[in-house]
């Protein structure tokens, strides 16, 4: 024992104060490890997912309020889904969601795909620029909502000068968040400044992925630029597009912080998209039963939305 | 590898029993007797807070506050306590709170107390113990000790209404003296007449209004209105009968001048203004008129831009059919999970007394006591005391109902989508809220 090197020492103590535990687990086989690795992760999946959910799905069939415990809970069976879904208001803010997702993904897809393509070029501070664009993406949309709300301000918001020089209004004759038919387009303008940066990001890296030795065939065969990208710059970097596409898709659908930062679901409910319904129900009115009810709508219109795009992105990829 | 991923393992159990481990042993809770108040971010907190260190004085009891600022107040206070949480061992809760905190046990009854502590609740003005304390309305049940009494008031520019300029120009147009208004009508002449006006070289405008979607904002605002064109939440004679007293004629008109102010006179971009945009647009010069709670007018009348000499006080002015005002202010409660029951109560006991109270006005707070409402000198204590009575005499409050939250936003959306969204008529938007505060009830269970 005493010639034995201190490291040793520790070891031999370890294993004489625990050789049951140490022989145990040397006993183990690679499978039952790997069940000890997932058993906490499939226990927290369960306990923060699986589990809420399930209680949200049965809280939607009754008449529950988290702020009356004390209330005897009812069976309802569907009567919550019934009356949501032929609830015009809901049908309204649905819409509202709509307009934002549908022009958001757009119109960030032909910006992030445009600007990915710019930068691809490889020109003289491209990091310099790259690294710019990318900074609206890396703000809280809490901050992003605030400072717009002062950007969109009528009297001393930058965003009314800009357009007063260019087209000669006064800056202060329109309001960007008080108008029912700028508001929708004001959301829509503040999302784009902060996530087309993200598309790009996407589109820049299914761009890289196309190998140069394509393109140089290309101009073997005399392939006209347009021909290029037409023939193998969108086709290649499409898996990415559409990826970028599902991703704003999704965020965009349960779009809440910064849409209530910068009108709070107005004027009147002009903006008030779907989360903000969801919100108001659930947590104001304290209706916990009707907004699980909302939310399991909301969660299977976007999953099963989801899931036939990447059915369809999965072919994309395959050809 | 399979060593090392053992090692591994053996690691982890080492760290997740030292969580276990670590979780049954609670450090030790501090002895010090410390108590939470919650309340909004605003003047007033700050005032108690310096009234309160005199509580700390005398019993030695330490305060802490929690105070969040008024547009997530009831979000996050509501939270609190539909959650059974501690954080707060008393609460200034908003007076529409009392109905679901009394009903959801979430505060603690405190006839008993009062009882034994020999306070009456005669001793406070009536509309605050109607409006802050019982639960339900007019009967002997108590809830909360009457602490911050507040309404809606209206400040304007003194400076301006004395210039000779404005003087002549007003009589000009209107034919009588530029002044305090004393209907809603003047009110609309006298915004209207500032709307667009050059001031010393800057475009100023008529009134600053509340307009706010998200919480409770224009709900405030348009209820001095509705009130005083008749509009009333019910029958007197049939609890939640709504038909023709919620969208009777005349509260459709209420509604319609309402708008007509929002349109004709407040500043560009006023679509979604609450107390803090109206104090930010009278402090910066741009109205001359602004609504707004007296809890803030200490502040205003001490700020160096817009105060002293240069602002006046008035009550919200009379309408065709009554003169009333919105009320605002809290009355101050026990949490019932609160683990430091008896200390809050000493705090309540403390508060109500006589001197405190008599400081707590003097540091910029309302108290609601008759002792110092009905001091002779009160009037004249303070450039707005001699409103704020007036004002007080003449409150309505919103359906302080469990289910107030949920009849809160159905007015909001209402009547935003009328007066900033120009959705629909005045007359649709209240027939709508009758509909939304019929099915609420109904939901309730209530009939009517």
């Amino acid at each position: 024992m005493n010639e034995l090197s201190a490291s040793s020492r520790i070891t031999y103590r370890a294993v004489m104060v625990r050789p049951g535990v140490a022989r145990r687990i040397r006993g183990l086989s690679d499978r039952t490890l790997a069940w000890l690795f997932i058993t906490p992760t499939i226990v927290l999946l369960l306990a923060i997912n699986i589990f809420p959910l399930l209680w949200t799905i049965y809280l939607s069939f009754t008449n529950y309020r988290a702020n009356r415990a004390n209330v005897p809970t009812i069976w309802l069976g569907a009567d919550w889904y019934q009356s949501i879904l032929t609830d015009p208001d809901i049908w309204a803010a649905m819409q509202v969601t709509a307009h934002f997702v549908i022009w958001t993904v757009v119109i960030e897809t032909v910006l992030g795909f445009g600007l990915a393509y710019l930068i691809d070029k490889k020109f003289r501070g491209h990091g310099m620029w790259t690294t710019i664009i990318l900074l609206p993406m890396m703000l809280s949309p809490a901050v992003v909502g605030n400072f717009w709300t002062f950007l969109y301000q009528p009297q001393i918001g930058l965003f009314n000068y800009v357009v007063a020089f260019f087209t000669g209004r006064a800056a202060s004759s329109f309001q960007m968040l008080g108008d029912v038919t700028l508001s929708p387009w004001a959301i829509v303008i503040v999302d784009t400044w902060m996530w087309t940066p993200y598309v790009m990001l996407i589109c820049l890296a299914g761009l890289r992925s196309i190998p140069d030795y394509i393109y140089e065939a290309a101009e073997v065969d005399r392939a006209s630029k347009w021909r290029q990208f037409w023939s193998i710059t969108l086709p290649m970097a499409l898996p990415f597009i559409m990826l970028a596409v599902l991703f704003r898709g999704i965020e965009n659908f349960k779009m809440f912080d910064m849409v209530n930062l910068l009108t709070g679901g107005g004027p009147g409910s002009t903006t008030e998209v779907a989360s903000i319904t969801l919100k108001r129900a659930a947590f104001e009115s304290w209706r916990t039963g009707y907004s699980s009810a909302f939310a399991i709508i909301l969660f299977v219109t976007v999953f099963g939305l989801a899931n036939i795009y990447v059915k369809a992105l999965n072919k994309v990829k395959s050809r | 590898m399979k060593r090392t991923m053992k090692t591994l393992v053996v690691a982890c159990g080492a760290v997740a029993a030292a969580f276990v481990v670590g979780a049954g042993t609670t450090p030790a809770q501090a002895q010090g007797k410390t108590i939470t108040l919650c309340w909004a971010a605003w003047d007033p907190a700050n005032a108690l807070v310096e009234l309160s260190k005199d509580f700390t004085a005398k019993s030695g009891i330490g305060m802490k506050f929690e105070f969040v600022p008024w547009t997530n107040y009831a979000d996050r206070f509501l939270n609190e306590l539909n959650s059974h949480g501690s954080l707060c061992d008393l609460i200034i809760g908003d007076s529409q709170w009392i109905g679901g905190a009394a009903e959801n046990g979430q505060y603690v009854k405190l006839n008993d107390f009062f009882k034994k502590e020999g306070i009456s609740m005669d001793d406070y003005m009536p509309a605050t113990v109607v409006g802050y304390s019982e639960w339900p309305k007019n009967t002997p049940n108590y809830w909360a000790l009457p602490a911050m009494g507040d309404a809606v008031g209206w400040t304007y520019r003194k400076d301006w209404f004395a210039r000779p300029d404005v003087q002549k120009d007003f009589k000009a147009k209107y034919g009588r003296d530029i002044g305090v208004p004393k209907t809603l009508g003047e009110l609309k002449d006298i915004a209207q007449f500032f709307q667009g006006r050059e001031i010393d070289g800057k475009k100023v405008y008529g009134a600053s209004i509340y307009t706010e979607r998200g919480s409770e904002g224009i709900t405030m605002g348009v209820s001095n209105y509705l009130y005083d064109y008749g509009f009333k939440y019910d029958d007197p004679k049939k609890p939640y009968a709504m038909d023709g007293f919620v969208n009777s004629a005349s509260a459709v008109k209420g509604l319609e001048a309402y708008k007509d102010l929002y349109k004709c006179c407040t500043p560009p971009g006023a679509s979604n203004s609450y107390m803090s945009e109206g104090l930010d647009a009278f402090k910066s010069g741009q109205v001359a008129l602004q609504m707004n709670f007296f809890a803030f007018f200490p502040g205003l009348y001490k700020d160096p831009n817009v105060g002293g000499d240069k602002i006046g006080f008035f009550v919200n002015p009379a309408g065709p059919a009554a003169q009333a005002t919105q009320l605002g202010g809290q009355g101050i409660s026990v949490v019932s999970y609160s683990k430091n029951q008896a200390e809050a109560l000493q705090y309540i006991k403390w508060f109500s007394g006589g001197d405190v109270q008599k400081k707590w006005w003097a540091l910029g707070g309302y108290s609601c006591a008759k002792s110092v409402l009905n001091d002779p000198s009160f009037p004249n204590s303070a450039p707005f005391a001699k409103e704020f009575l007036q004002s007080m005499g003449m409150v309505v409050d919103f359906w302080a109902e469990p289910s107030y939250a949920q009849l809160l936003q159905a007015e909001q959306k209402r009547v935003h989508d009328y007066v900033v969204a120009d959705k629909g008529t005045a007359q649709e938007a209240l027939d709508g809220l009758v509909k939304d505060w019929k099915a609420i009830f109904k939901e309730e269970g209530k009939k009517f």
